[in-house]
């Protein structure tokens, strides 16, 4: 209803008030409302301008470019030449290694890109996912990385600690990183029904706590340190834990991205068709509302969060039992925790937004090595961009602006 | 002073709120501007204040064309504006909020609040007013805060004073009261804009009138008009003012309240010692001036307040201590007070709002999953049966107009069985035309055997829907009348003062 036909359509309580305004339960319900309601044209829009403002950095850094503008008077095509191949350099340099690689000699080689973003993309959509339904109920779950770590602890725990068949075993390790990820969220959920607490100060701090959890339990050898080791990490996952490789030995693409579009299509189900979902939904709208209809806040804010972490927590399970089975370790979450925000933002909170929005860092991330190594662009270029999209989308009036949109679209 | 607006245009993207809209305001005039909720009279002002500037058009005073952009230039030259919502500061006084804005300021920038207290004093003199400028404003009577607006208009030479809905805080006494300073002002050559939807006032004070629908100005009419034709004017077809409905068949006790008290989280006592009774067939309307313990009594019902006590018994079943979902699904039916904060979720589609309290199982919910397909053919029905106006059922709720949010609320209650229904100001913000349909809904409602608690802070419609008229105030119950009560009488009883030979 941010219409300004809103006039038309006031609190009852002032029938012709001053101000098109509209009634907010908070300043952060309003931006949450802002974000998951902001166009799908916005977010590709956001996407286009990030990497229109990457190219500048890339010209602006590469060498040839700078020592080409030193003469760009007497000869203007050289500098115009450097500035080209700086930029469509970098970028196909993302593409081949993130998508196509155009120059490999055989197709396995030059598909590899395209499953290596998809490994890396399995943990950002099921992150995301977790993230995207807490705003889906008007929650901000900043804990991402906070519950990727205790999930990823205790997959980690049971990968290497028992001894099952190999299914029963890695389901086993899914099931308890996921449930692990559920009760660390669940906490904030909890407290935010019971007491009021900030669910975004609340995660914040539980990140903390989990992040010297994990490494304390890392440093003793009681606890999660492998026997022997001086190093906090522990043992390495037993093979019979291990998520099996989706397109044989040369390709590292594991079950785990097959697991997150499982997760996407639950969600999309969760939240469109199910009776829980449409009560998700109604909270993240409009809480008053939500409780005059007998709907109880505070335990679906409590369950939203239980569902999240155990997203969170697929994802964490996915790095020790898929991506990195070497034993679990302190950094086992690779910024995926925080990503996960913008994944979700990116994603407009939509769980086929967030597939999309996945894949795209998933092959920000991948491309980026290959950017770095073959066109010697640092990879934090890549990170500026991500960045940069989050900033957009978080601007919808600067990128309408910037794109002459018109103030309002219709839906 | 003489106000001509000529041809006014706003558009905000596609809706036209003004449509070429002509106005002449004459000097010793009070005009009035009659509309329904969202005819865009409120938007002409702004554009008049300043708030907005305009599309096309122009404001003229005193033969000069005006161009405002912003409200400091309209008072500059002479505008004064006298909004529903007061813009006071509650903890200043009288002279403090008057001097607001356009403070007098002595050495080094101190505040001269003696020049101040002086032109309060002054100007509540030549009117009579009766304010005193040291009082904290928060402690007034809402009618005296009104004043207080007024004064403050007045102190910056305002010549056109324009005042939006400004009876619809106000009890019926003290509407009386600036009925009376409205003529005094204009007696004084004040040129007064005054807009409201309430027919039995405009007839009242107006000098000329001007109906607004959809934008435009769809007519002028004299004072001497019948209600009857200017509620056509107004709404477009003719429209029945008065509610018809037969004697009530009246059941058992259904609904007993019984010494209900209800305190909020700061310790505040809202509604205290309350006692009623609700017969099956029977609608018990509740009369009171807006803030008097009506929203908590409705919320208690609902068990959406924390700390009650006493005791609401449904059919013998005590409400008390239930949850929300609990009372709803014993056969209680709400229709919220404020139907954007409680009643409708704004983004969900109107059958998503048609399903809202009926998340938990049959008909539209089978092991968990939503059922789409029934709870289609349910909102093809009712958008039908109750006239909603929209596109198609899948229309987000809050881009309906008032009238049409709250027929698919007052449809989604009264599709259920109740055993109670509970109506918070039904009609508020709803044009006549919905108000209309409205109450026949719950008058149906009531014959069909269902109790029914209304509360309204409108005279007319309590009067129009009761059958027996309890009144508030401060929480309290004044006392229980027949709906053949005086206006006069009731218009006491909301300040508090209990007719002679009558106990509670």
């Amino acid at each position: 209803m941010s219409n300004p036909a809103g006039t038309d359509e006031r609190p009852p309580s002032e029938p012709e008030g001053a101000e098109p305004e509209e009634q907010q339960p908070s300043r952060w319900h309003g931006v949450l409302r802002e974000i998951t309601s902001s166009s799908a044209m916005v977010a590709v829009l956001s996407v286009l301008l990030a990497i229109a403002f990457g190219s500048i950095l890339i010209a602006v850094t590469d060498e040839e470019v700078r020592s080409t503008a030193g003469y760009i008077f007497a000869a203007p095509g050289d500098f115009f030449n450097a500035l080209w191949d700086a930029i469509w350099g970098a970028y196909t340099a993302l593409f081949r290694g993130s998508i196509y690689n155009t120059r490999a000699e055989t197709f396995e080689q030059a598909i590899r890109p395209l499953t290596e973003t998809a490994k890396f993309a399995a943990p950002l959509i099921a992150a995301g996912l977790g993230v995207g339904l807490a705003f889906r109920a008007g929650m901000f779950n900043i804990g991402g990385r906070g519950q990727m770590l205790m999930a990823g602890a205790a997959s980690g725990w049971v990968a290497y600690q028992f001894d099952l068949p190999g299914f029963v075993h890695l389901t086993f390790a899914i099931a308890v990183g996921m449930a692990a990820g559920a009760l660390w969220a669940g906490i904030a959920g909890l407290l935010k029904a019971r007491t009021g607490a900030h669910e975004v100060i609340v995660t914040i701090m539980l990140n903390y706590v989990a992040y010297y959890l994990v490494f304390f339990a890392l440093s003793k050898q009681s606890l999660l340190q492998a026997p022997g080791s001086f190093n906090p990490k522990s043992l390495p996952a037993k093979d019979s834990a291990i998520m099996p490789k989706l397109l044989g030995d040369q390709f590292n693409l594991h079950l785990g991205f097959l697991l997150a579009l499982v997760a996407v299509a639950f969600t999309w189900w969760l939240l469109e068709r199910s009776s829980l979902g449409f009560r998700i939904r109604a909270v993240g709208i409009n809480p008053p509302a939500a409780k005059a209809s007998g709907i109880n806040v505070g335990r679906t804010y409590t369950v939203v969060m239980l569902i999240a972490g155990a997203l969170v927590g697929l994802a964490g399970a996915n790095q020790v039992l898929g991506t990195v089975t070497s034993g679990v370790t302190v950094d086992l979450d690779a910024g995926i925790g925080f990503d996960a925000i913008t994944v979700a933002l990116l994603g407009r909170s939509r769980p086929l937004g967030i597939l999309a929005a996945g894949l795209l860092f998933g092959a920000f991330k991948a491309g980026g090595f290959a950017m770095q190594a073959s066109e010697n662009i640092p990879v934090d270029i890549v990170l500026v961009v991500q960045s940069l999209i989050v900033l957009f989308i978080a601007a919808p009036p600067l990128i309408r602006a910037i794109f002459r949109l018109p103030a309002q679209e219709a839906k | 002073m003489k106000l001509v607006l000529r041809d006014i245009t706003k558009r905000f993207g596609t809706l036209v709120a003004n449509d070429r809209i002509s106005l002449t305001v004459e000097p010793g005039e009070i005009h009035c501007l009659l509309g329904e909720n969202g005819a865009g009279k409120s938007t002409l002002m702004n554009v008049l204040y300043g708030l907005y500037q305009a599309d096309e058009g122009e404001i003229e005073l005193d033969g000069t064309v005006r161009n405002f952009s912003g409200p400091g230039d309209a008072i500059a030259a002479g505008i004064g504006m006298v909004h529903q919502h007061f813009m006071l500061i509650p903890v200043f006084t009288v002279a403090e909020n008057v001097m607001l804005g356009n403070e007098a300021t002595g050495f080094a920038g101190s505040l001269d609040l003696d020049a101040a207290r002086e032109r309060v004093r002054e100007i509540s003199a030549r009117f009579g007013f009766d304010v005193n400028p040291d009082a904290v404003v928060e402690d007034l009577p809402v009618g005296v805060q009104q004043r207080v607006e007024i004064i403050k208009a007045l102190s910056r030479d305002a010549q056109v004073l324009v005042l939006d809905e400004p009876t619809a805080v106000l009890t019926p006494q003290e509407t009386d009261e600036l009925m009376q300073i409205m003529r005094q002002l204009k007696e004084s050559g004040k040129a007064i804009v005054f807009i409201t939807h309430k027919l039995r006032e405009v007839r009242e004070v107006a000098d000329k009138i001007t109906v607004i629908r959809l934008g435009k100005v769809v007519g002028e009419a004299s004072p001497t008009a019948s209600n009857a034709d200017l509620a056509a004017l107004m709404v477009g077809r003719p429209v029945e003012l008065t509610v018809h409905k037969n004697p009530p068949k009246l059941g058992s006790d259904s609904l007993v309240v019984d010494n209900l008290r209800v305190v909020d989280d700061l310790g505040r006592v809202h509604v205290d010692q309350v006692s009623f009774t609700i017969k099956a067939g029977e609608i018990l309307a509740v009369a009171g001036v807006q803030g008097n313990g009506q929203t908590e009594l409705t919320e208690a019902l609902l068990g959406l307040e924390d700390h009650v006590t006493g005791s609401i018994k449904l059919n013998g079943q005590e409400l008390i201590g239930r949850s929300v979902r609990n009372i709803l699904e014993s056969g209680v039916g709400f229709i919220p007070e404020d139907r954007q904060i409680e009643g409708l979720v704004g983004d969900f589609t109107i059958a998503e709002n048609l399903m809202l309290n009926r998340s938990h199982g049959e008909p539209f919910v089978k092991r968990g999953s939503l059922q789409l397909d029934k709870l289609h053919a349910f909102a093809h029905e009712k958008v039908k049966e109750y006239d909603v106006r929209a596109p198609g059922i899948t229309t987000l709720a809050g881009q309906l107009s008032g009238g049409n949010q709250q027929k698919v609320v007052v449809a989604r209650e009264l599709s259920r069985d109740l055993e109670l229904l509970v109506a918070a100001q039904p009609t508020r913000g709803v044009d006549v035309g919905s108000i209309e349909f409205i109450h026949k809904q719950i008058v149906a409602g009531r014959d069909a055997g269902v109790p029914v608690l209304v509360v309204s802070t409108e005279l007319d419609e309590v009067v129009a829907l009761a059958d027996r008229i309890m009144v508030l105030y401060r929480g309290q119950v004044v006392g229980i009348v027949p709906s053949d009560t005086p206006r006069e009488v009731l218009g006491l009883m909301m300040t508090g003062e209990r007719p002679e030979g009558m106990t509670a």
